[in-house]
């Protein structure tokens, strides 16, 4: 067990590197500093001496990949790409465009993002497994055909419009909760509501029909057509055996986006104005501010590779029957 | 003087290339049996004839050219710097009809109060009349209602008698080809015992194409939309928007489907090590979450743009190649999907006794490839593309709405609900914008869902006979 989780570590290193490489490029090459900095300082006719100084400010002021002037280890190590791109498997953010330091923002902002992200997960799982469990065992029957049909126009709708419509009716016309912002401690819980209530019915639609397919591949098996000739009751047959085997897909499932909550939803922080990580890399999009897109680049792919990781991981835990090859 | 954007130039190939396939379908019984599960399906049907709808105005509104300004001096032929297309011709009006600022559908007066001066000098403050949604009416509180009404009436009647022989055309054409009397089809029709669901066609296409007169005729008398803060008609807008929507829903596939049948077959099918570097390249970008991939590069493009801005002839190019560019990477970020199944379709295939046949007889690996593998994963590609383009439409609005979308110049409904969405906060409520919004894309992204439900149930072969 220990090689095998080691053997899929090393195997995500090469990954990494190609992850990293892939923003350098996008960062650094495609758009030299010189553009980045005429970018940032707005104007047409900026002075050569204003884009210098903003460069040397950050250090992008050092060549892309050889350093001819420095001496000897130098050469390699005082270059755009040592310090700013290899630097991220440190987990060293250094700091961004404005002179913030990435990593205490991320450290700070995460905790905002969990505590929408992991209610919001968990509300989702059991609202939309309930409901596909529901329809998946009226299959066929009206119940079943108007409960796809709402799916679909649910899944039609644009999530912007759960938001907006969420907002004004639950926060505005009936002033439950505020529209938006945030507080510490159990204060923040009346901040969350809502968000989370409109990620719920957000996903609804796509959820259950996606969990529906998975109950009625589960049941078109042979064990349930064992278990029905054993003489089961069909509510048996859903609870103790389909229901169980269907959660591996489920779990699995569930399991690839679980290091990715971290990263918090763009759309629903902003919209709510929780300062999560979500709407920190949304302000960084909308100031331009490249330092921080290419941490959150980095980081949201070594989330997502662990999330991988973990996936098999579990897969192997929960079915026996999937070999460690 | 015709012009050529490069969105145009793609959806014209894209319309081609869907066209011989089409001819080509028709001509093949195996290829023709899956389509017409999806013709016999009332669902179906009633999406396609919206979908085609919305095509159509898409397709016109694709057909860009610089106007002729009449120049008196010398009876020389000038041309407009503006970019308009033919769809901008046919509702020239709306257009034209720009008002200060906010106002509600149909409504004849400002949203909000004005300095106006009365005829006697003396100045009050007052909703003002507005300059065209309602001009026609002396007194709009009364007036209105019963105006709009005869209005609808009008061309309701118009319009039934046009769509009236319209139908019975059609199905006179019917009745010729299967060979029956012309009155037993219609009440075959009118039954909905034909084969395929006609009168479910017709009651679809009936009352949309019903709703589209009814928009064009009222909207050259109001605002049937409202107006949004700089006065510019609502409904415009939302129609603009629906090039933009198709174009990302449709030109993302196109721009995809190269790499990922060229590179899913290859892997699947070579193995060794171009599968893993192919395993490699599909791993590595599917791991950077997508809209920090998007967010990242359009951040790149406007870098490039605003120090490259010599190279764009005009704002409509600029936006143009935007868009094209929105299309390439968000197909960047979609095609692992359909890559990965390629691959584990093509790693079956190989196996299959005919192509191991082939691969006895010396057949060279291009020939196998596109003779025999090729069209049996044909299916997979066309669910993958039916299925991706209802989420790419609803995409194009959060990214709009983050702003590493369209350009915010270009009509989408993305920048529709942007620029709509504090208007929420307003008393009373500026709803109309992003109502409109929400409505257009609705209608589309149902249509599509339905459509394409229909298409996977029909061409997955995993799904025939099942319990659903």
């Amino acid at each position: 067990m220990m090689a095998y989780i080691l053997r899929r570590i090393l195997y995500a290193i090469p990954i990494l590197i190609g992850v990293n490489v892939l923003t350098f490029v996008l960062f650094f090459v495609v758009n030299s500093p010189d553009d980045m900095a005429r970018m940032q300082l707005g104007q047409k006719r900026v002075t050569e001496e204003a884009i210098q100084n903003w460069k040397a400010e950050r250090g992008y002021d050092k060549p892309l990949l050889w350093n001819a002037e420095a001496e000897g280890l130098d050469k390699v190590t005082d270059t755009i790409f040592f310090k700013k791109s290899i630097r991220l498997f440190l987990f060293d953010f250094g700091r961004s465009d404005s002179g913030r330091d990435i990593s205490s923002d991320i450290q700070q902002r995460m905790w905002p993002s969990l505590a929408i992200a992991i209610p919001g997960l968990i509300v989702g799982l059991l609202v939309n497994i309930s409901f596909a469990l529901l329809i998946a065992f009226f299959r066929g029957t009206y119940l079943d055909i108007s409960g796809v049909v709402l799916c679909v126009i649910l899944m039609s709708i644009s999530s912007l419009f759960y938001i907006i419509a969420g907002q004004y009716l639950v926060g505005k016309l009936m002033n439950l909760v505020p529209i938006s912002g945030y507080d510490t401690g159990f204060e923040a819980i009346k901040f969350l509501i809502l968000p989370v209530l409109v990620g719920l019915v957000s996903g609804i639609g796509s959820g259950t029909r996606w969990y529906r397919t998975i109950f009625l591949e589960e049941i078109g098996k042979d064990y349930v057509r064992t278990a029905r000739s054993k003489g089961l009751s069909e509510r048996l047959i859903m609870f103790r055996h389909v229901l169980k085997n269907a959660m591996i897909p489920i779990l699995t499932g569930v399991v690839v986006i679980l290091p990715l909550l971290f990263m918090g939803s763009l759309i629903t922080e902003s919209f709510f104005g929780i300062p999560g990580l979500g709407s920190y890399t949304l302000d960084a999009i909308n100031s331009q501010d490249f330092a921080i897109v290419r941490s959150m680049v980095f980081l949201g792919s070594v989330l997502y590779i662990i999330g991988l990781l973990l996936t098999d991981i579990s897969y192997t835990l929960v079915d026996p029957r999937v070999r460690l090859s | 003087m015709p012009i050529v954007l490069w969105t145009d130039a793609l959806v014209f190939l894209l319309l081609i290339m869907v066209s011989l396939f089409v001819w080509h379908v028709r001509r093949h019984e195996h290829l023709r049996r899956p389509w017409r599960i999806v013709l016999c399906s009332p669902i179906a049907m009633a999406s396609a004839v919206i979908l085609l709808i919305y095509l159509i105005i898409g397709l016109l509104d694709s057909l860009h050219f610089h106007p002729q300004i009449e120049d008196l001096n010398n009876g020389e032929k000038q041309y407009s710097t503006q970019i308009k297309s033919v769809f901008d011709m046919l509702v020239s009006h709306l257009q034209e009809h720009d008002e200060k600022t906010y106002s509600a559908p149909f409504a004849a007066w400002q949203y909000n109060k004005e300095t106006i001066e009365l005829e006697d000098g003396t100045m009050i403050r007052d909703y003002p009349r507005l300059r065209f949604g309602g001009a026609h009416l002396r007194d709009p509180d009364t007036e209105k209602i019963p105006d709009i009404v005869s209005k609808v009436l009008h061309s309701t009647v118009i319009w039934s008698v046009i769509f009236f022989l319209f139908v019975m055309l059609v199905i006179w054409r019917i009745s010729r080809r299967i060979q029956r009397s012309f009155p037993e089809s219609i009440s075959a029709v009118a039954r909905g015992k034909t084969e395929i669901p006609w009168l479910v066609i017709f009651l679809t296409a009936g009352i949309s194409l019903w709703l589209v007169i009814v928009a064009w005729n009222l909207s050259h008398y109001y605002h049937i939309f409202g107006t949004d803060k700089v006065g510019q008609d609502v409904f415009y807008q939302a129609m603009k928007s629906i090039r933009t929507g198709l174009i990302i829903g449709t030109l993302t596939t196109l721009v995809m489907l190269p790499f990922a049948i060229l590179m899913g077959i290859s892997a699947g099918y070579f193995r060794g090590w171009i599968d893993d570097a192919i395993q490699y390249i599909y791993t590595t970008l599917n791991s950077i979450p997508g809209v920090l991939l998007i967010a990242a590069a359009i951040l790149m493009l406007q870098v490039y743009m605003a120090n490259h801005a010599d190279q764009f002839t005009s704002l409509a190019a600029r936006s143009d190649m935007r868009l094209l560019f929105l299309c390439i990477i968000l197909g960047v970020t979609s095609w692992t999907g359909l890559c990965r199944m390629l691959r584990g379709e093509t790693m079956k295939l190989r196996e299959v006794d005919y192509i191991q046949a082939a691969q006895a007889f010396g057949v060279g690996n291009f020939t196998i490839i596109m003779r025999h593998i090729l069209p049996n994963v044909m299916h997979i590609v066309l669910i993958s593309v039916v299925l991706d383009f209802s989420g790419l439409v609803l995409a194009e609005a959060v990214l709009s709405y983050i702003n590493i979308g369209v350009d915010p110049s270009m009509n989408s409904w993305g920048n529709m609900i942007n620029s709509a969405r504090m208007e929420m906060a307003r008393d009373p409520v500026v709803w109309w914008s992003l109502a409109a919004a929400f409505v257009f894309m609705f209608v589309l992204v149902l249509a599509a869902n339905l459509f394409s439900d229909t298409v996977r149930d029909a061409f997955d072969p995993r799904l025939r006979g099942r319990e659903e």
